[in-house]
């Protein structure tokens, strides 16, 4: 079992960027090599990018996807240690719809001594049909200064 | 520059517009709670969605010249390169390649100095022209 509590660490996610955009907890795994996390981005006006359609913009999505995957890190980990987002991919296959909740799905497919490497899904409703795909590694920070 | 406001997103981010020497939008977000992600630094999301921002305000720029057309984000990459630390961030962006139906787009952001970005990112995005917009540069638009 991971000693990472991803309920309780949510919870302190409420300030910040996540706490703005307005990102909280929605499910994880519980089984021991059960790796992932879901978060959930619920509609809000200040996410629009599209005044006209209404659509939320990417980037809200980009930063639930960073936190869903950095908490399945720590959650294969077993503990929060710090790390720092090397890279970011993210692929739109299609736009949001205007008030659905989206939630984002992390799962750290491979852990390294230095890099761990992610990967995702947000869905706006039905998890066989989602709108963005993501891939991601972080660079563990332990030792660090 | 689209004459079209910023979005409800980027004033989520408190981004305001500036232009560059060559009149190209250069977007400005100011470091606070609403963008910090570990204490003392930005969020990684908030400087995603600051590069994007950055690269559809430099695509809108280049397609104004040629009448507008509805853009759709495909994918985004981001390189993180420094922390983003407690000062103002820029952001700009160039076209790579303007086509037909695809733009590819390079983002940079960067705090004290643009030679040193705190992150990049490759945009590519799909456009959707109206017919009338299909029309050759020079051609005069009714």
């Amino acid at each position: 079992m991971s000693g990472f509590d991803v309920v309780r660490f949510a919870e302190a996610l409420r300030h910040g960027h996540g706490g703005r955009v307005g990102i909280g907890y929605h499910a994880h795994g519980t089984e021991p090599d059960a790796h992932w996390v879901e978060l959930a981005l619920p509609y809000h006006p200040d996410l629009i990018g599209d005044p006209e359609s209404g659509v939320i913009a990417s980037g809200p999505i980009a930063t639930l996807m960073d936190m869903a995957t950095s908490m399945a890190v720590w959650r294969r980990r077993g503990r929060f240690l710090p790390h720092a987002t090397l890279d970011l991919r993210i692929d739109y296959l299609r736009a949001a719809r205007p008030l659905q909740t989206v939630v984002g799905r992390g799962e750290c497919y491979r852990l390294g001594r230095s890099i761990a490497f992610v990967r995702g899904q947000a869905h706006d409703g039905d998890p066989d049909d989602p709108v963005a795909h993501v891939a991601g590694t972080f660079m563990l920070m332990d030792g660090w200064a | 520059m689209s004459a079209a406001p910023l979005p409800p997103y980027a004033r989520l981010l408190g981004l305001t517009l500036e232009e560059d020497a060559d009149g190209s939008p250069v977007l400005v977000m100011p470091f606070g709670t609403d963008v910090l992600g570990r204490p003392g630094f930005l969020h990684g999301g908030a400087i995603a969605g600051l590069l994007e921002v950055a690269a559809v305000a430099a695509l809108r720029h280049a397609l104004a010249a040629e009448g507008d057309a509805r853009i759709k984000p495909v994918n985004v990459t981001v390189d993180y390169q420094r922390g983003g630390r407690d000062r103002p961030t820029r952001a700009a962006a160039t076209i790579a390649r303007l086509g037909t139906r695809i733009a590819n787009v390079e983002a940079r952001a960067w705090q004290d100095d643009p030679a040193r970005p705190i992150a990049t990112a490759r945009v590519n995005f799909l456009l959707v022209r109206e017919p009338e917009v299909g029309r050759k540069a020079g051609e005069t638009l009714s």
